[in-house]
């Protein structure tokens, strides 16, 4: 293994994590579940791509662009599905990812299902970091500030959280902007090294596979997304020497994290300067308190 | 004066009336009993003035504006929230940030106040940390202050969930049920915890209840609902000595 190919999967894993930060607000604090984010990132990604390709724009202002797009697009959808309750409107997202793509299919200006080549090649290690640690540093602020705790009462408790005031409505949709905002920077970002974009790419099946790594990675723990996203994006690639079997793997890997730890690999605990002092302390004084809890707000 | 107006109030669910045609006028910090049977729709009159439920019939005032078929959390915002009977905390949450959740609506910066931590911000949070704080003292919860909800026991939790509507500085508390399964020692200090919140808060509370002993205790008024429909109304004396009561709670002699 050479030290490109390392950092190809890190540059993979951070597209994808970019992704899974936004799905961890609304999945993991919000607690609405969306089968669709694949469909934002295509709308992100094509949007950017446009941007760059079409009408020459620098990088940064059309990633920010086609995270606009994407925030826009699921104001749309917010509209009309978020009074939906539970499942529902998990499957009203799933129905809109898969439209997007079949919509995409079919509009020739982006090169339909053949896909759209030639892509300029502005997406690296270093602003996928860059982007990463600002969006994290966001989402951090956001979720310790009454506007994150206000979304994780929703989460916790909806009814109660109306009775003290909370206007559920505004703060889901709050929470579904951005986190579609993060997915369609993210499209940007995997458009710009792929260098190619196609329809297929953002299938049911990349929409299950986030919502996956927020879950493996702890509900309510932006350090379990990070974590969550470096570890199954590498997983398949670091199993590719039996790469028959490495789906059987992830599979097996996501199973064995679902029985032995339903919460999650941080289930809801954050690693931050402090909590991690306090874990240190523990360990050297032999008492095997867990981490303190920050439930992902204080 | 009345801070609370119940008109003609009506909640039928299909062809089921659970509420009928409710008059009920509120004075400005009287603490009010309502009673009645199961299924006498006490909670549905609960869920109609929060705005869990939309009205069918009928209007609610409060401090003299229509407040009827509004959102809940609008409501919450005019001034009245309450409690529920079977307990509604954010229960993976610990009692401080139960509280301070609530405390919320005392603070208006933005979302770009938070991301960019500014002192607007700072400013703020730190007052909701100071109030939160105060409010956990005031309720004798500080000692568990950092236990989680779901793990404190049962007559904390109801004390908490106090805690979390009082932290809205509401005009109007209802609670419903707030005695349910505690021991006499436990409703003892309910009372008095109730007495005392509505003098420092400069409250108005509306209780639903079936000890009878809290009631009596706290109330300066009384309301029977009977099959939605209202069956008697008030001081304790003339309601413990009001003959269709007794007839809807032991039934008719023969």
């Amino acid at each position: 293994m050479n030290n490109e190919y390392i950092i190809g999967i890190l540059t993979l894993a951070g597209i994808n994590l970019m992704t899974v930060l936004g799905l961890s607000l609304l999945t993991g604090f919000t607690g609405l579940f969306s089968f669709g984010h694949a469909g934002f990132m295509a709308i992100g990604g094509y949007t950017a791509a446009m941007m760059t390709v079409k009408f020459h724009w620098p990088f940064i202002p059309a990633l920010l662009v086609g995270g606009l797009a994407a925030a826009l697009a699921s104001a749309l959808i917010g509209k009309v599905t978020l009074n939906l309750k539970g499942d529902y409107f998990c499957i009203a997202t799933l129905g809109f990812g898969e439209a997007i793509r079949l919509v995409l299919d079919n509009v020739q200006y982006f090169g339909g299902a053949r896909g759209w080549p030639g892509i300029p090649y502005y997406t690296n290690i270093w602003n996928v970091l860059g982007i990463n640690i600002v969006a994290v540093i966001v989402l951090a602020n956001l979720i310790r500030s009454r506007h994150g705790r206000n979304m994780i009462a929703i989460r916790e408790e909806e009814l109660a959280s109306q009775i003290v005031g909370i206007d559920v409505f505004k703060y889901k949709m709050t929470s579904l902007m951005i986190s579609a905002g993060y997915a369609g920077i993210a499209g940007g970002l995997m458009g710009h090294y792929m260098t190619f974009l196609q329809p297929k790419m953002f299938s049911l099946a990349k929409s299950t596979e986030l919502t996956i790594i927020v879950i493996f990675g702890g509900l309510g723990s932006i350090s379990g997304s990070v974590l969550g996203a470096l570890v199954l994006t590498s997983l398949p690639e670091i199993l590719r020497a039996f790469y028959e079997w490495r789906l059987v793997f992830y599979g097996l890997a996501v199973i064995f994290i679902m029985i032995s730890r339903p919460e999650g690999l941080m289930g809801g605990y954050e690693l931050t300067p402090s909590s991690m002092k306090k874990l240190y302390r523990n360990l050297t004084s032999g008492r095997r308190d867990k981490l303190q809890g920050e439930g992902g707000g204080k | 004066m009345n801070i609370l107006e119940l008109k003609g109030l009506t909640k039928t669910f299909g062809g089921l009336t659970a509420v009928g045609d409710v008059n009920f006028n509120a004075e400005k910090d009287s603490i009010t009993g309502l009673i009645g049977p199961n299924g006498a729709g006490k909670t549905t009159i609960f869920n109609l003035i929060t705005g869990v439920y939309k009205v069918t019939k009928g209007n609610i005032l409060f401090d003299g504006k229509d407040i009827t078929n509004k959102e809940p959390y609008l409501i919450a915002e005019a001034g009245i929230t309450r409690t529920f009977q079977n307990i509604r905390l954010f229960k993976k949450l610990t009692v401080y940030e139960n509280v301070l959740t609530a405390c919320h609506y005392n603070a208006d910066y933005s979302l770009v106040d938070s991301v960019l931590r500014l002192p607007k911000f700072r400013k703020q949070e730190k007052q909701l940390q100071d109030q939160a704080a105060e409010l956990i003292n005031i309720m004798g919860l500080e000692s568990r202050k950092d236990l989680i909800a779901n793990n404190l026991p049962y007559g904390l939790q109801r004390r908490l969930e106090i805690a979390r509507a009082l932290a809205l500085m509401p005009k109007l508390l209802l609670l419903d049920e707030p005695a349910a399964g505690m021991n006499p020692d436990e409703t003892e200090q309910l009372m008095k915890l109730i007495s005392e919140i509505r003098k420092r808060f400069n409250l108005t509370i509306l209780i639903i209840e079936h000890h009878m002993d809290l009631i009596m205790g706290v109330c300066e008024n009384i309301m029977v609902l009977n099959f939605g429909c209202k069956l008697a109304e008030g001081n304790p004396g003339d309601i413990q000595n009001d003959k269709s009561v007794i007839e809807a709670y032991l039934g008719v002699e023969s």
